[in-house]
């Protein structure tokens, strides 16, 4: 369904703050399947998610979705294809605009905007009953504005929003990491259900090793602008937090290590 | 009391400035200038067709459409080309000043004779309430004072009612939505650069529509027209905004022909008061600078008040 192959991104190029983001990343993700993106910090996976939707263009390499290769495509015109839920619950709601008008706009998502009425009632009716089942009580605020309600409610909303009319990809940037605690499970319970209930093919960045143990059907490593590590299948179903952090450390280490050999060559040949 | 209706008839037809100023200011918070020039393209454009025995609907059609062409110009310039918004405005709005000479030919043309809006207005008024002299309220009314002064109100409310509902369609609530959070429409598949493009199109097209209509009402038109609408039409926002609040489309557009009639009366009474017509930009300009530091004035003396109060508590 996603094809990412070999997409390369510098940052700032031939400066003094080049950021070689994204080294030559492949990724081939199945219809339907769930994949969590793991990684340190500054290895990427932002970065990769954001390659896929568009928010730049790439320097080298392609993205398909679904056989289209979309990779000059603008960021507006992929989301046709693609849903997003962004970590910051401003960035993916219009404070200002009411839920109702909000998810109407979510709705329309990659079709063209004409004069007809956004409220119209069928749509108001789906509305209703797919906010009451958020159990948030918001199915009798649509009319309030989007900026009166939480974090987490703004980014259950979101999630809604982005999985309205389905998306090919949808794409998860640590979605949870502003909330507190208990509106981040809720999230993760309802991207859980929501994923499953529709068999989203989706990519999901995350820090916390819990979620990126008990979710998804695949999960891959991300370090230094590259996939360093892709478990899949029964592999990925053995994963505990525990083998996580040890497969971060041993990551660490192996850098460690090549950095000193690296440096001992220096000192012998050069 | 002509002075009177003639600042109510005024303010009417200035409202369609504010209009403009709405959209450009506050719903894409885009601090955009072009109205000054794209004002006195409007009156340009429908005076010199006009004075060529065009329909004065075609005319004032003509204005409204030339308008829409430099507020897109602008827009373009600040997304397309990736030029700060304000100095996009600067740029067309300059532009604009030569264009204008150029279609008008010479610094001012006079509408005296020509069949605009304004006369079929007046005929219109003869027609159903006779030539005599009117009494409204005790005041006394000509007929084309009158007359004008229905045309103008008639023709706001179906302008601010057709903004409105296209607010609502899925169009104009994109439109309103680039405003608020570019990247999330983005995201739902709308190119905000194409969005800001049209929302200053329609801005400039009605601050063009108000130019057209003012050329008509006053009876001519004049290349240096058009300096200061922006912050009139930012006065009425502003006022407006004091009367009955932010809280929905409706009210804002409301409110800000609300605002424009009240700015053109108490413009009307300051003139009347014996304010140096000269002084007038001078004091619209104090006006909404204050207008704009209040509010954070407010709230700072209300924190240093809170402050203070605490303070004795504490002793």
């Amino acid at each position: 369904m996603l094809e990412v192959a070999g997409i390369s991104k510098t940052f700032n190029a031939g400066t003094a703050n080049e950021l070689r983001a994204l080294q030559g990343v492949r990724l081939n993700v199945q219809d339907r399947s769930f994949v969590i993106i793991i990684g340190t910090n500054g290895s990427g996976k932002s970065t990769l998610l954001n390659a896929v939707a568009g928010s730049f263009f790439v320097d080298s390499g392609a993205v398909k979705v679904d056989g289209s290769d979309i990779t000059k495509w603008p960021e507006s015109r992929r989301a046709k294809f693609i849903g997003r839920v962004f970590q910051n619950p401003f960035s993916g709601t219009a404070a200002n605009m009411s839920i109702a008008e909000n998810l109407a706009l979510a709705a329309h998502r990659g079709r063209p905007r004409g004069l007809g009425w956004l409220l119209e009632g069928t749509l108001l009716g789906r509305m209703h009953e797919q906010v009451r089942e958020l159990n948030m009580g918001l199915e009798d605020r649509l009319k309030n504005a989007m900026g009166s309600l939480s974090g987490g409610q703004r980014q259950a909303l979101t999630l809604l929003m982005a999985t309205w009319s389905r998306p090919k990809v949808l794409l998860l940037d640590e979605h949870t990491a502003a909330l507190d605690p208990k509106s981040a499970d809720q999230v993760i319970a309802l991207t859980d259900r929501i994923v499953k209930r529709d068999q989203l093919t989706t990519l999901m960045v995350t820090h916390s090793m819990q979620q990126a143990a008990s979710l998804g059907d695949r999960l891959i490593m991300m370090h230094r602008g590259q996939v360093v590590q892709d478990f899949a299948g029964a592999d990925k179903k053995r994963l505990r937090p525990d083998d996580l952090m040890a497969r971060f450390e041993e990551v660490r280490r192996a850098e460690l290590l090549d950095e000193s050999a690296a440096a001992m060559l220096r000192r012998v040949y050069v | 009391m002509s002075l009177l209706v003639g600042a109510l008839t005024l303010g009417f037809i200035f409202s369609l400035i504010a209009l403009g100023v709405l959209i450009s200011f506050r719903v894409f918070s885009f601090p955009d200038i072009t109205a000054d020039g794209s004002s006195t393209l409007g009156a340009a454009l429908a005076a010199i067709l006009l004075v060529n025995h065009v329909h004065p609907a075609l005319a004032t059609a003509a204005g409204f459409a030339g308008g829409f062409l430099a507020g897109a110009l602008t827009g373009a310039l600040a997304t397309k080309f990736r030029i700060n918004g304000l100095l996009s405005g600067i740029l067309v709005m300059t532009a604009l000043y030569s264009v204008n000479l150029r279609i008008m030919g010479r610094s001012n043309v006079s509408l005296l004779g020509a069949a605009t809006f304004a006369l079929s207005a007046e005929r219109a008024g003869r027609a159903v309430l006779g030539s005599a002299t009117l009494s409204v309220l005790g005041w006394e009314v000509t007929p084309r004072e009158a007359s004008m002064l229905l045309a103008a109100a008639v023709f706001i409310v179906l302008a601010g009612a057709v903004m409105y509902l296209f607010f609502q369609t899925n169009l104009g609530t994109a439109m309103r939505a680039t405003g608020d959070n570019a990247q999330m429409v983005r995201a739902l598949g709308v190119n905000d650069d194409h969005m800001i493009i049209l929302g200053l199109a329609v801005s400039n097209a009605l601050v063009a529509l108000g130019g057209a209509l003012l050329a008509q009402y006053q009876g001519f038109a004049d290349v240096q027209m058009g300096i200061g609408m922006v912050v009139w039409g930012l006065a009425s926002v502003i006022i407006g905004e004091a009367l009955v609040g932010t809280r929905s489309l409706g009210l804002s557009i409301t409110g800000a022909v609300m605002g424009s009639v009240l700015f053109r009366l108490l413009v009307a009474i300051a003139l009347r008061m014996g304010l140096n017509p000269n002084d007038l930009k001078l004091a619209t300009a104090v006006f909404v600078f204050l207008a704009l530091i209040t509010p954070s004035l407010l709230k700072r003396m209300g924190s240093l008040r809170q402050k203070s109060s605490a303070e004795t508590s504490h002793a």
